[in-house]
């Protein structure tokens, strides 16, 4: 595998593989120095056409622990946005000597399309609605070893509540929770399912109030200001009402439940109750995942390959 | 095409060959740090772990009053040939306290060409700066690439280049192709 | 180049409406001068295992000239049309500036003229600038000679305006054609609405979009009694409402084009803006209810709606690049390919209709026969070919056939009695 451009390149055993890695990271990261010179004389680039501080920076973080250089290309200016430059910009980059990019963009399908106008490494960190695959993996991780099961949801109840149409996370996350085994249930309104939800493999509850009970884990979607003016929800207090976490549907979730989101949260939205005082809040815990796993990701691109061992010397 | 050449298999040391070279060593650790103060046991993923916790195991008998810390180190992270070969990481390393004035026991089955150790040194280096690391080793195979040498070897074996040497409670076999010119 | 007056199709077989037979035809000075058996003449154009028809007439070609030339121009469009067998193509209105008046209509019918190798005929825009606020001037449009007015590109949102659009129309004797879609179902939309978009993640096209407008507008055709024609049908759906349309007397004709016959929207999964296409690629179940629509002849014509585009435009983003697919070249070998219908029906699909809802039945689409004027294809649907994107006749090189092997191949092509096309190459 040269390139990480959707989950759907994975199947449960090279999800764990990787996983299996994220511990080896965790455990460089939980270090009073946490780095290493695996990707020394690696040049990773981040080539973000869409806003995201967050997770352009924890991408640069796990390149740096993992002592590789790293290039900062940030276009949310209109004219770099259309297309136009978007060849222009990768080969200019390649032409600097790139060993990965890691791209965002705000359409779907462009890390693939980038994969042609360069021999490097192309990592997706996000295109359109489509696939943002670590964050799935960062997501399984923190299940996976919050659960203690191994690399194994068999039998996990996995609810994600919110705009599951307009959700790369969600796409993501469906497909690698479902090979590992999860049961997933989708909670939105009709508007917020995708088309053809019945060929996900999951099942689908119209009201948070549905799973809240019986979820081992909640996994709550960002729901955008902007999806009211579509017609695709009335407005706000409606869809807090039905699909928003409160106190009150905190305190009907399980000891062992769960409760996980993306970011960045909407508070008032989605998020009507403060995490932090949750205990089955792995919000912080994601993110430092999210490290873990992006850098997994990195060396298993640029400095590893999951077939086949090493002869020892 | 050359016909398949055969393959021969001799075992240099057997169950009990192990088990009295890990004795010795035990022996010759206690005796080269006049005790056990500050030592630190730590096998290589993967080879060297189950080595290294059997003299672990053997000094504990020697010196039964105190207990020495065990760890055990993965160098995936730190080799010098990570874009040229497949590298998975095995199991995470574990270091179990800091390792700064320390006296490292690093445990490996085989040395060869010494490049896993100096990833080892460099890995350990993230933990701490001991006062020495001192290197056991099952089998020295010899074809060294760098200087390093082994503090404590349980045999030294001469062998090929082509040739495989395997390390396990059991013994060590070490496999050759006869080559029918040779 | 000399001007071939007088020349022989030896060889090949007549296909006209009353019947196919193997027989040779005469060409004189522009017009067919003799039908018969082992005819000879001073030049001798081989048609040997081919059919002989009147020549191709395509309802819906974009020739991007004015505005767009860096993608194509009426010559080099022109070119591919003659090569694919075409002898007269529409040129469809959404150029810049648009061809909602006469003096970018006699332009782009003079460019025509000047190339000399298909005859150009321009439509009109059912509103100004395509806009679908004010209505065109079509009676004056319909003086300079514009038959079929189109917003192709769009479709008229407006009812009211689509109702006195052809009431308008029916007093003039002219056509309007519509590109059924309502564009606030498929705001954003990049390919069909359907299983495969939801997982690539874009937004879809849904079938219903074409759908209701062309429920809508064959219900405005009841009530107003104007004929209309409707652009690149894509949805099984939309078939049966022209079969029942049609079953009802009304006066409604209806075109496919090659890909929504062929491609499915499966091809998108890469993300290739090279399938992306407006009306878009659909499902296996709507290229098997297209095909039984031209088999029962629900369906009148193929049109290719060839829409060039230059290479640095379709490299973008799959929702950002413009829709469109090469097709005049392509058109016979697809369609046969995939259809594989009889050479009447090939000659009904490509020729006759086209012409008669076109409006120049006078001069294309006519039987071969003594005194008929000789635009004439001469086309094999027996030769397998490789579609190369580098060796094509139009200026862009956005084919979704590249590579692909096709069965049916257009030979030779006579326009006003020239031979503009001989073995597979432009003469001019």
């Amino acid at each position: 595998m040269k390139h990480l451009l959707s989950t759907a390149q994975l199947d449960a055993a090279a999800i764990g593989a990787l996983l299996d890695v994220g511990d080896h990271m965790a455990e460089i990261n939980a270090r009073p120095v946490p780095k290493v010179p695996a990707l020394r004389g690696k040049t990773v680039a981040s080539v973000f056409f869409e806003d995201s501080t967050r997770t352009r920076l924890s991408f640069e973080t796990a390149a740096k622990r993992l002592s590789a250089d790293t290039m900062t290309f940030s276009a949310s200016t209109s004219s770099v946005n259309k297309g136009e430059s978007l060849r222009d910009t990768i080969e200019t980059l390649a032409a600097m000597g790139v060993d990965a990019f890691v791209v965002r963009h705000k359409s779907s399908g462009v890390p693939e399309a980038i994969t042609q106008w360069t021999d490097a490494v192309v990592v997706n960190a996000g295109d359109g609605w489509h696939q943002h695959p670590t964050q799935a993996l960062l997501d399984a991780f923190t299940i996976t070893r919050s659960f203690g099961d191994g690399n194994t949801m068999s039998g996990r109840r996995i609810a994600i509540v919110g705009d599951i149409k307009h959700s790369r996370v969600a796409r993501s996350d469906i497909d690698v929770f479902t090979k590992m085994g999860a049961e997933v249930t989708l909670v939105a309104p009709a508007t917020l399912l995708p088309v053809d939800v019945g060929s996900y493999g999951v099942s689908v509850a119209h009201g948070i109030d549905e799973v809240v009970a019986s979820t081992d884990v909640l996994y709550m979607l960002r729901m955008q200001k902007e999806r009211m003016d579509s017609a695709l929800v009335p407005d706000i207090s409606e869809y807090s009402a039905r699909f928003g976490l409160d106190e009150e549907r905190a305190g009907r979730l399980q000891p062992h439940a769960l409760v996980m989101h993306p970011g960045p949260m909407n508070r008032g939205v989605e998020m009507l109750v403060d995490p932090g005082t949750l205990p089955g809040s792995r919000i912080l815990a994601q993110v430092a995942n999210g490290v873990s796993m992006r850098m997994a990701v990195l060396f298993t691109l640029l400095g590893g390959a999951p077939n086949g061992l090493s002869q020892g010397d | 095409m050359n016909p398949p050449t055969a393959l021969r298999e001799t075992r240099i040391l057997d169950a009990d060959g192990i088990r009295r070279a890990i004795t010795r060593i035990a022996h010759e650790v206690v005796e080269r740090n006049q005790g056990i103060d500050n030592v630190v046991v730590v096998g290589m993923q993967t080879g060297g772990v189950w080595i290294a916790e059997r003299i672990h195991e053997a000094i504990g008998t020697i010196e039964p009053l105190r207990k020495v810390p065990l760890g055990a180190v993965d160098v995936s992270m730190y080799r010098d040939d990570i874009s040229l070969r497949p590298v998975v990481p095995s199991a995470p390393t574990r270091i179990p306290c800091d390792l700064t004035g320390a006296t490292v026991i690093l445990v490996d089955d085989v040395l060869y060409t010494g490049r896993t150790v100096r990833a080892a040194l460099e890995a350990l280096n993230d933990h701490g700066r001991p006062r020495a690391v001192q290197l056991a080793v099952i089998v020295d195979r010899g074809h060294r690439e760098l200087p390093i040498r082994p503090d404590f070897v349980g045999k030294n074996v001469p062998t090929h280049m082509a040739d495989t040497v395997t390390v396990g409670p059991d013994g060590v076999l070490i496999s050759s192709t006869m080559d029918t010119a040779g | 180049m000399a001007r071939k007056n007088e020349f022989v199709i030896k060889g090949g077989t007549v296909v006209n409406h009353d019947g196919v037979s193997a027989l040779d035809v005469r060409v004189k000075d522009g017009t067919v001068a003799e039908v018969g058996e082992s005819l000879d003449g001073p030049e001798i154009l081989d048609a040997t295992g081919c059919f002989v028809s009147s020549g191709f007439v395509d309802l819906h070609t974009h020739l991007r000239e004015p505005g767009k030339e860096e993608a194509e121009t009426i010559e080099t469009g022109s070119r591919a049309a003659a090569i694919g067998g075409y002898t007269a193509v529409v040129a469809m209105p959404n150029t810049d500036p648009a061809q909602d008046n006469v003096m970018v209509v006699e332009f782009v019918r003079a460019q025509g003229q000047k190339a000399g190798l298909v005859e150009v005929v321009p439509s009109g825009c059912i509103t100004v600038g395509r806009a679908g606020t004010t209505l065109a001037p079509f009676s004056s449009l319909a003086a300079a000679g514009v038959r079929i007015f189109t917003d192709d590109g769009n479709g008229v949102q407006d009812p009211l305006l689509m109702r006195r659009a052809l009431e308008y129309s029916r007093d003039l004797g002219i056509v309007l054609a519509q590109h059924c879609e309502v564009s606030r179902l498929t705001e954003g939309a990049v390919m069909h609405e359907g299983s495969c978009c939801s997982h690539m993640g874009v937004p879809g096209w849904p079938s219903i979009a074409e759908e209701l407008m062309l429920h809508r507008d064959i219900e405005l055709v009841r009530l107003t009694g104007a004929p209309m024609h409707f652009l690149h049908l894509s949805t099984a759906g939309s078939v049966e409402l022209v079969r029942r349309a049609k079953a009802d007397g009304l006066p409604v004709t209806a075109e496919v084009t090659p890909h929504h016959l062929a491609l499915t929207d499966e091809l998108l999964s890469g993300y290739d803006p090279l399938y992306k296409v407006n009306p878009p690629l659909r499902t296996m179940s709507d290229i098997g209810a297209l095909k039984a629509g031209v088999a029962d002849g629900t369906i009148d014509a193929v049109a290719t709606d060839h829409a060039p585009h230059a290479p640095h435009a379709k490299e973008m983003p799959l929702d950002q690049a413009p829709p469109g697919m090469l097709g005049l070249e392509t058109a016979l070998g697809v369609v046969n390919t995939a259809v594989a219908p009889t050479p009447q029906r090939i000659a009904e699909l490509f020729s006759w209709n086209p012409a008669r809802i076109a409006g120049v039945h006078d001069r294309h689409g006519r039987p071969v026969a003594v005194g008929e004027p000789a635009n004439i294809a001469v086309w094999n649907i027996n030769e397998v070919w490789s579609v190369s994107r580098d060796r094509l006749a139009s200026k862009s090189r956005n084919t979704p056939y590249h590579g692909m092997e096709l069965r049916g191949r257009n030979r030779h092509t006579i326009f006003n009695g020239n031979v503009v096309v001989k073995e597979g190459k432009a003469l001019r």
